[in-house]
Order: structure tokens, then C-alpha cells, then sequence
């Protein structure tokens, strides 16, 4: 494509969001968020629904206004400025494609608002890049959804915006076809040199796509990094247990050395090292990853390093091709579980078998969180008081301190 | 399927026998009267609604002298000598002028609060909501005698304005129920895409949000002149000395209809008749193209 | 609590107010002319009804009064006719709605598998639309009248005495309010039944329920709002009406409606207080009845 055009930008610029807060009647969609994308980059923004991810894209967008705070893009404020005079563009969830007009008048749209030059060449040239330059002359219901996505994302990227804005556009595809514009997202973007920013709910989408990922939970940031930082060490319950599942356990700390710390969970004390470990002294919460326990029906023997659990009963075995989980009680700590890859053929244990978990001390991490924040229901360790009503009580009890706090 | 072979289970082989042998009791064999009432019930029905219009159609034709009451002979005279009758081409052109006036200002109006009533939240929206269902709720007696009285005492000369005022009061309402439903189907994305692909509000208006809307305005349009071009109560009220084409048949009704007021009945009829079927085979058609190409 | 919750408001709305003023725009042309045509004389009907005789002044020329006696004099003469008109509407109403569901559901639901057919059989439910509906009326008037194939056909097999008419009577006046209010009831009655989901209905026959307990369990309760605002459609309208009951078309002096008292007195004797008056009853008992019937029925969202 070419890109020589003065008013195209020539690569991405970066976008920095400062004390953003945005509030709705009745409630705050995002308080005082600060983010900053280098240019250049792909950024996941992840999230469950309601969390303020799609909010922050629109307030980006220009289409809504933020209550408070500052949007430089490239350095520049826009916060004041409407989304037509913006440098960004969007892929809307749900395409957005104009219904009246051709695929090529879709795509020359931006360009001839712009009263660029030569605005049905550069539409050709950016439908050729998502490979359906032969339908440029249909209209955008003649085509199947996954045409349409690359439809909009060819709307989009002719303009080289300086910041690409994609809300959930995956999001109305089958599973194959989403895998395959993962792919090709990934391309383009590599290919064209713009700034992605990308709002997803979908953890495995922003794991595999984004350079960085934002872990969005009530309109504020919980964790952000590279994905696999994210997932190896997540920081707060919420990550932990929204990107891939984790056994989570609390307790003191008994013991702090120079490299670990030891927290009594249940009577058995557990190893963390202590660059993994976000609080060091008092009552804290750990955890590890599932598919790092190893499970045994006879009980280990204790070694240097290793941490163990046992004994308890499988309750649950679920075989799913290349893994099986395995749910594993363990009285007075609860439901832990297990992903053992299927080295043998078929599962290793029966429900109602006696067995031992065990994990290396390395792979544990502590979180930031005051135990007492955490939703029991994410816990592993079952109490007495785990009843439906006290979860109930407990729910009430969060809900009056935040609305107080509002 | 005819054959079984031996390979393959006795549980496949009874479930295959079933539907393939034929058995003599398959549905669909026998004709079945029950399934059929519904579709002669409606055909006989919709007979039923067509017999005046086929009577006034036939009647047009009718070589009769001023009474067009008995069956005189054929003859295409009434339809060459239209305007013959004194008034009624008169009152005919007044009932389009009113017609087109009021269709334009009501659509006009009734789109404009349609757009806010879905686009918009303000505080008022609920007296609002019930001032536009109020006109459709009121017989249209009440309106006419309504708008008789304020002209009485404003002392307005009754005459082709005022009908066209009334017109357009009691069009808005179904022009704004017309139009919200169009508006309300319209994704919001849409316009957002304009603004984000840098189309100024006036361009994103103009260019996005009329042309997608433009189906559900032409609807209201229609609706409006059918409502405005047929309407007599409240026209009979606030009419002075003018004739519109209902009043006319309304006022020659007392001594006799004559059978030229049928043949412009008749032809404004076809006329409806044949853009509506015209407009309703070349959606299909597009439909039918149109889910060809997808895959 | 309170404090915080206000003071959060107040921030809030700070983005709003400048699209409120676009509503505002956009409202304001369109409820101005209905404020001013269609507001503006109700109270004007109202002020007439109360409007006492020019003692120094002709036929038709009122002073402003407080003459509550108007609705007492009006209802005291015209009682029949108020009484009239709506049992009329009601018969009406009730026909207009058992012709038209099963035509509706039909078009709505028996002939999705051919959209061509159904559009052309909805034509031709609103086709009398296409045609005056005076003329419709006439010609009503025309086929039964005395000398008409119907009437001698009747008399023939005695059904109708020697001397027996059709026009002019209570039958041809509910009749030709049941035939033009037709398509009203037709159209949004196939409006919801078009978008029922038939998989509702095989859940009810699945879940053991006869075709006809469906029928009463699932279809009519989901095509409520249909019936609502047909019912609406045709009540209304059914009920000021004067043209059917009038003299020159289907009615007879014994069969006028309230809406023909109406007539009479504005445009024939030039009692306008008098018209205003029975205007403002029949106004305020359709309200009356709509409101109750649109609470019970639960459609609020009307408009």
C-alpha cells in the first residue's frame, strides 16, 4: 500500500491515557485509569463484560466524552476533539459496514472525507491486502461474516490511523474462522506498522495475539504485561483465575528466608520464592497453575524444593483428549485441580482413589491481594462456613461497601 | 438401503427398515381436509373484502343517467368523460394538494421527533410519548369538532389551509410511530463508523442516517397521503366551502353517485394496486438474488 | 448516602445537557404544531361546552360561560345515541377481531414459506384501503339494498319478512363497521403473529398440550400485543364514527351514533356547545376505557 500521503501516519504513535475516569448514571464505568501503548505495538485490553474495556476504546474513539482526565495520541491531547478529526479508527463489534453502499464505497469512505487522492485506488489496494478485491462491487449483506470482519478491518487500516481500535471484531465468528484472522490480524498488523489496540474478553485470542495485555476488572487495570508474564505470574486473584484456572490457597507466613517464604495452608506449610511472592509477612494468599501439579496415588516422598499436598480423594475425572483434569478433596484445604497430560492411554486415577499432589516450590506465586478481599468462591479451601447463605452474607457485605464507597 | 448386510448390527438394520421400507401408513399420503379450512376460511374472507371494490369497479362502467344505483349496459363513456361532472375533478385535485402538503409537513415533523425519541433521553419524554398517542386515541369526530371550535373562535376562514392544518395534526403521530420503529432498528454502530471514518455530523447525517432511514420515511410518507387523501370526518368539520374527493361522494350520496366519481375511485385504486404488487415482486426477486450469492 | 448520590449526578450530567439541546431541536417544530393543533383545541372544546347563548346575538353565536347544564342537556337528550355508539363499537370490535385473527395467523404464520404469497394476500387485506371508504360504504349500501340480489335472496327463503329491509337497520350498521374496520384489526395482528416463534408452539404440543390448548396457553397470550392495538384501532374509531350509522349510507333516525349527534349539532343546528359537550363525553369515556383496557392488557409502550 502506499503510504506516502503527508496525512497518512507514517507508523503508529503511541497512546497515553491519564487519570481517565468516565461515570454513567448511575454508576462508574472507569475510574482513574492511566495507560500508555507504545507505538508500534499490539495491546490486548482484557476483560469480562461490564469491565469498562469497551468505555475506554469508545472514550479513545472520541465517541464518548470522559468525565475526567487526558488522551494524547502521538503526544498530542485530543481529549477535546471529535472523532472525525481523530487519527484512530475503529472495528466495530458488530462490523458496522454501511448496509446502502458497495464493499469499495465502504472502504473509500474515510478516504474521501479526507478528500484524499485517488481514494477508489487506495480502496482497491486494501481490499487486495484482505484478499476480497473481487467483491468490491457487492453490498456488505451479500457477504459471509468473516468477509465482512476483513471488510471492516480494510475500512479501517486504508486510512492508517495512528491507532487502530478493534472492539471484540471476533467476537460473531465460529471458532476456526476466528483462529484464522487471529492469524491474519497478526500479519497485517506486523505488515502495516500501526498501533493495535484490541478489547477482547476472549483470553486466549489476546494471549496469542497482543505483545502486551491489560487485564481490566472494574474499570481499573488489575495486571498488565507480556502474556505469558501475565500467566506465569499473575498478581491478583482476579488474573489468576481469569486467564486459565488456579488453585488458591491462604495463610500465614511462618517463615521468610532470603529467597522463599513458607506459608502455613491448612497445617502443611508450602514454599513460595520470594520474587514470586507480592506480600511477605501476615496473612496472604498463593497459588499455582493446575497443569504444574503432578498427581500421585502413592504418597511422594518429601524432597528439597517440592512442595505436597495429600492426602485426598479424586471427586471428578474429566478426559479431554490431550489433557485430563483431575479434581482432587483434600480435607481441610479443599478442591484442588490438576491438568496431567495424557502420557499413557487414558486417565491414571479413578474417582475414589487416595492421591498426592505435588508441585515445584519454583512454580507457586503469591498474590497482592488481602486474603479477606478474596471471593471465597475462587478459593480452593472449603470452610465450615461455606454455606450458600454465608457466600450470600458475604456478597451483601461487598456490595453495601462499594456502594458506600460510591 | 435395500439390502442389509450381515456386518452391520441388528439395531442399525431396524432403525434403517423403518422410513426406507415404505411402510403403507406414511403421512402426507392421504389428502388431509383438516389442514385446509385456514386457507379457504382466508381466501373466502379476503373475496369478502374485495366485493365493494369489485362492485365499484364494475359500476364504473355502468351506461348509466345521473342515479348509478341499477345495471344499464357497458360502456367506457364515464371513463373518457371524468371531469364532465361539475366539481368533482375539482375536488379531486384539492384532495392531492392536501394530500402533498400534509404528507410533506408531517413527515417532516413526525421523523424529526422520532429521531429524538430514540436517540435522546430528556425529562419530558413520557408527556411527550402521551401527546402523540393522544391524537391517534381521540375519534376522529372529536378532532374535527376540536379544531372546528378553536377556528370558530380564532374566527379562521375554513378553506383549503385549514384542512391542510388538520391533516397534518393527525398524521404526525403515525409518521413518528412509523419512522421510531425504522430508527430504532438502525445499529447506532453506523453512524459511529461515519463519525470515526471522518464524516462530519451533517455528512454522517446525509449520507448514513437519511439513506438508511429513507425506507422507514417513504412507509410514513405513504401512510400519511393514504390517511390524509381518504380522510372525511375531520375534513367535513374544518372544510368551509371547499370539496375534497370524500366529501364530495359524501355530499352526492344524498341524491346520487355519479358513476364518474367510481371511475376515479377505481383508478386511483389500480394505480395503488400496481405500485404496491410492483414494489412487492422486486423485493422478492432482490431477496431471492440475493440468497443466491451467499454461500 | 444521599449526598454522595447527588453529588455524583450533578457530574454526570454535565455531558447530556448539550445533546438535550439537539432533542430539543429536534422536538420542537413537531410538538409546537401539535401543542397548537391538536392541544390547544381540545381546550378550546372544552371552553365551548361551557359556552352560553348570545341573548342579543343569531343562531350560532355563543358567550363565554360556565353553562355546566350543556352536558346535562346533551346527555339527557342523547343518551341512546352515547349508549348506542358504544355497544355498536363493542359488537363491532369483537366481530372485526374473531374474522380477523385466523386470517392474520394465516398470512402471519401458515404462509412463511411463500413471503411472495404473503405479501400479495396482505395487500389485498388492505386494498379496501385503496378505495374511498365512502365509497366502500355505498356500495355496501347499494348490495343490500331493497331492490340488491342479498335482500331478494333472503326473502325468498323467508328469512327476511316481505316487507323486511337490510339497509337502515342495526345489522347494516354493525356490519359496515365490522367491514371497514377490518384491515385496522388485520394489520397489527399480523404484525406480531408474523414474528411469533413457532418453536413455541411445538414446545406446547411437545410439553402435552392439545393444538387448541396451545392455541389458548402460548399463541394468544404472545400475540396479546397484536390484539391490543387492532382492538384499539378499531374501537376507537368505531366508536365516534358517523358515516355507517348516517342516513345517506348504512343507518337509519334509529340507528344514529353519538358521532352523528355530533354532526348534527356543530355543522347542521349550530349548537356548538352542545357538540362540544357530547364530543368531550364520548372523549372522556373512550379514555376511560382505553386506559383501563391498555393497564389490564399491560402494553404500555404504545407509542
Amino acid at each position: 500500500m502506499a503510504a506516502s500521503t503527508a496525512s497518512f501516519a507514517e507508523s503508529g504513535a503511541d497512546l497515553e491515557l491519564v487519570g481517565i475516569t468516565k461515570r454513567f448514571p448511575g454508576f462508574t464505568a472507569i475510574e482513574s485509569l492511566d495507560l500508555s501503548i507504545p507505538a508500534g505495538s499490539f495491546f490486548a485490553l482484557l476483560g469480562p463484560s461490564g469491565c469498562g474495556k469497551t468505555t475506554t476504546l469508545r472514550l479513545v474513539a472520541g465517541l464518548e466524552e470522559p468525565t475526567a482526565g487526558q488522551i494524547l495520541i502521538g503526544g498530542k491531547d485530543v481529549t477535546d476533539t471529535k472523532p472525525f478529526q481523530r487519527p484512530v479508527n475503529t472495528v466495530f463489534q458488530s462490523y458496522a459496514l454501511f448496509p446502502h453502499m458497495t464493499i469499495l464505497e465502504n472502504v473509500a469512505f474515510g478516504l474521501r472525507r479526507r478528500k484524499l487522492p485517488d481514494p477508489v485506488g487506495k480502496a482497491h489496494e486494501a481490499l487486495k491486502l484482505v484478499e476480497l478485491d473481487h467483491l468490491a462491487s457487492r453490498r456488505p449483506a451479500q457477504l459471509s461474516g468473516g468477509q465482512q470482519q476483513r471488510v471492516a478491518l480494510a475500512r479501517a487500516i486504508v486510512n492508517r490511523p495512528a491507532l487502530l481500535l478493534l472492539d471484540e471484531p471476533l467476537g460473531a465468528l465460529d471458532l476456526k474462522l476466528r483462529r484464522q484472522m487471529q492469524l491474519e490480524l497478526k500479519t497485517i498488523q506486523t505488515e502495516v506498522g500501526l498501533t493495535f489496540l484490541h478489547v477482547t474478553h476472549d483470553q486466549e485470542e489476546a494471549m496469542t495475539m497482543a505483545d502486551t495485555v491489560a487485564v481490566m476488572n472494574k474499570g481499573k487495570i488489575e495486571q498488565m504485561g507480556a502474556p505469558e508474564q501475565l500467566y506465569e505470574l499473575p498478581r491478583t486473584a482476579f488474573v489468576a483465575n481469569f486467564l486459565g484456572q488456579s488453585n488458591l490457597f491462604t495463610g500465614p507466613v511462618v517463615s521468610s528466608t532470603a529467597d522463599a517464604i513458607t506459608v502455613d495452608v491448612a497445617g502443611v506449610p508450602i514454599v513460595v520464592p520470594r520474587t514470586r511472592a507480592q506480600r511477605h509477612a501476615g496473612e496472604v494468599a498463593i497459588g499455582v497453575r493446575p497443569e504444574k501439579l503432578t498427581l500421585f496415588t502413592e504418597a511422594p516422598a518429601p524432597a528439597a524444593g517440592r512442595n505436597i499436598l495429600g492426602p485426598g480423594r479424586v471427586t471428578d475425572v474429566s478426559f479431554s483428549g490431550v489433557s485430563t483434569q483431575y479434581l482432587i478433596e483434600v480435607p481441610g484445604i479443599g478442591e484442588l485441580v490438576v491438568f496431567a497430560q495424557n502420557m499413557v492411554f487414558g486417565p491414571v486415577a479413578t474417582v475414589g482413589t487416595e492421591a498426592w499432589v505435588s508441585w515445584n516450590a519454583d512454580h507457586g506465586f503469591g498474590l497482592d491481594d488481602d486474603p479477606v478481599d478474596i471471593p471465597r468462591s475462587v478459593l480452593s479451601p472449603v470452610g465450615p462456613g461455606d454455606s450458600t447463605e454465608s457466600i450470600a452474607i458475604q456478597r451483601r457485605i461487598a456490595l453495601e461497601e462499594e456502594l458506600e464507597q460510591a | 438401503m435395500s439390502g442389509v448386510t450381515p456386518a452391520r448390527g441388528l439395531d442399525e438394520a431396524m432403525f434403517d427398515a423403518g422410513p426406507a421400507s415404505g411402510s403403507p401408513s406414511r403421512p402426507g399420503r392421504r389428502i388431509r381436509f383438516r389442514g385446509l379450512g385456514l386457507p379457504i376460511y382466508t381466501v373466502l374472507a379476503l373475496l369478502f373484502l374485495l366485493i365493494p371494490i369489485a362492485y365499484t369497479f364494475v359500476f364504473s362502467f355502468n351506461d348509466s343517467g345521473k342515479l348509478n344505483i341499477a345495471w344499464q349496459g357497458f360502456t367506457f363513456d364515464k371513463w373518457t368523460s371524468v371531469c364532465s361532472v361539475q366539481g368533482l375533478c375539482e375536488s379531486f385535485g384539492n384532495s392531492i394538494i392536501v394530500g402533498l402538503t400534509a404528507t410533506v409537513l408531517a413527515t417532516a415533523l413526525g421523523t424529526l421527533i422520532a429521531i429524538a425519541l430514540v436517540r435522546y433521553r430528556f425529562k419530558a419524554r413520557s408527556a411527550i410519548s402521551l401527546l402523540l398517542f393522544l391524537p391517534m386515541a381521540t375519534p376522529e369526530v372529536v378532532l374535527g369538532a376540536g379544531l372546528a371550535a378553536q377556528f370558530l373562535t380564532l374566527g379562521t376562514e375554513k378553506g383549503l389551509l385549514t384542512i391542510i392544518l388538520a391533516h397534518t395534526m393527525f398524521c404526525i403521530s403515525f409518521v413518528v410511530v412509523t419512522v421510531k420503529a425504522r430508527v430504532a432498528s438502525l445499529d447506532p454502530a453506523l453512524e459511529e463508523a461515519g463519525r470515526d471514518l471522518y464524516g462530519s455530523p451533517s455528512q454522517v447525517f446525509w449520507r448514513i442516517t437519511f439513506p438508511l432511514l429513507l425506507p422507514g420515511i417513504a412507509a410514513a410518507a405513504l401512510l400519511s397521503f393514504a390517511l390524509s387523501f381518504d380522510d372525511f370526518i375531520i375534513t367535513n368539520f374544518n372544510s368551509g366551502s371547499v370539496d375534497t374527493f370524500p366529501k364530495f361522494i359524501y355530499i352526492a350520496a344524498a341524491r346520487g353517485i355519479p358513476a364518474q366519481v367510481n371511475v376515479i375511485a377505481s383508478a386511483v385504486f389500480l394505480l395503488a394496486l400496481v405500485l404496491v404488487v410492483v414494489a412487492q415482486v422486486s423485493r422478492a426477486a432482490r431477496a431471492k438474488r440475493l440468497a443466491k450469492l451467499l454461500p | 448516602m444521599a449526598f454522595t448520590a447527588f453529588s455524583s449526578q450533578a457530574a454526570v450530567e454535565q455531558a447530556p445537557r448539550k445533546r438535550s439541546f439537539i432533542a430539543l431541536v429536534l422536538l420542537l417544530p413537531g410538538i409546537a404544531y401539535l401543542l397548537l393543533f391538536f392541544l390547544a383545541p381540545l381546550i378550546s372544546l372544552v371552553i365551548t361546552s361551557f359556552q352560553a347563548p348570545d341573548l342579543y346575538g343569531d343562531i350560532g353565536d355563543y358567550v363565554t360561560a360556565f353553562r355546566w347544564e350543556n352536558y346535562t342537556d346533551a346527555i339527557g337528550e342523547y343518551w341512546p345515541l352515547i349508549l348506542r355508539a358504544f355497544g355498536f363499537a363493542v359488537v363491532a370490535t369483537v366481530l372485526a377481531l374473531v374474522i380477523s385473527y385466523p386470517i392474520a395467523y394465516f398470512i402471519g404464520v401458515k404462509a412463511r414459506r411463500w413471503p411472495l404469497l404473503q405479501s400479495l394476500m396482505l395487500t389485498l387485506v388492505i386494498a379496501p384501503f385503496f378505495i374511498s371508504f365512502l365509497l366502500r360504504t355505498l356500495a355496501w349500501k347499494q348490495i343490500m339494498s331493497d331492490e340488491g340480489p342479498i335482500v331478494q335472496f333472503l326473502k325468498s327463503v323467508a328469512i327476511l319478512p316481505s316487507d323486511g329491509h337490510l339497509t337502515g337497520t342495526t345489522f347494516s350498521v354493525i356490519f359496515g363497521l365490522t367491514y371497514n374496520f377490518i384491515p385496522f384489526m388485520t394489520l397489527p395482528l399480523y404484525a406480531t403473529l408474523e414474528r411469533l416463534d413457532v418453536r413455541y408452539l411445538e414446545a406446547g404440543a411437545d410439553l402435552y398440550a392439545s393444538p387448541w390448548t396451545t392455541f389458548r396457553k402460548v399463541t394468544i397470550p404472545l400475540s396479546m400485543p397484536g390484539i391490543v392495538s387492532g382492538t384499539l384501532l378499531t374501537f376507537i374509531p368505531a366508536a365516534g364514527d358517523y358515516i355507517n350509522a348516517s342516513r345517506d349510507f348504512l343507518g337509519s333516525t334509529s340507528t344514529a351514533m353519538v358521532g352523528n349527534a355530533i354532526e348534527a349539532n356543530f355543522l347542521v343546528l349550530q349548537n356548538y356547545p352542545a357538540a362540544a359537550a357530547l364530543s368531550i363525553v364520548l372523549m372522556a369515556v373512550i379514555l376511560v376505557i382505553v386506559g383501563l383496557y391498555v393497564r389490564r392488557a399491560g402494553t404500555e409502550d404504545l407509542i
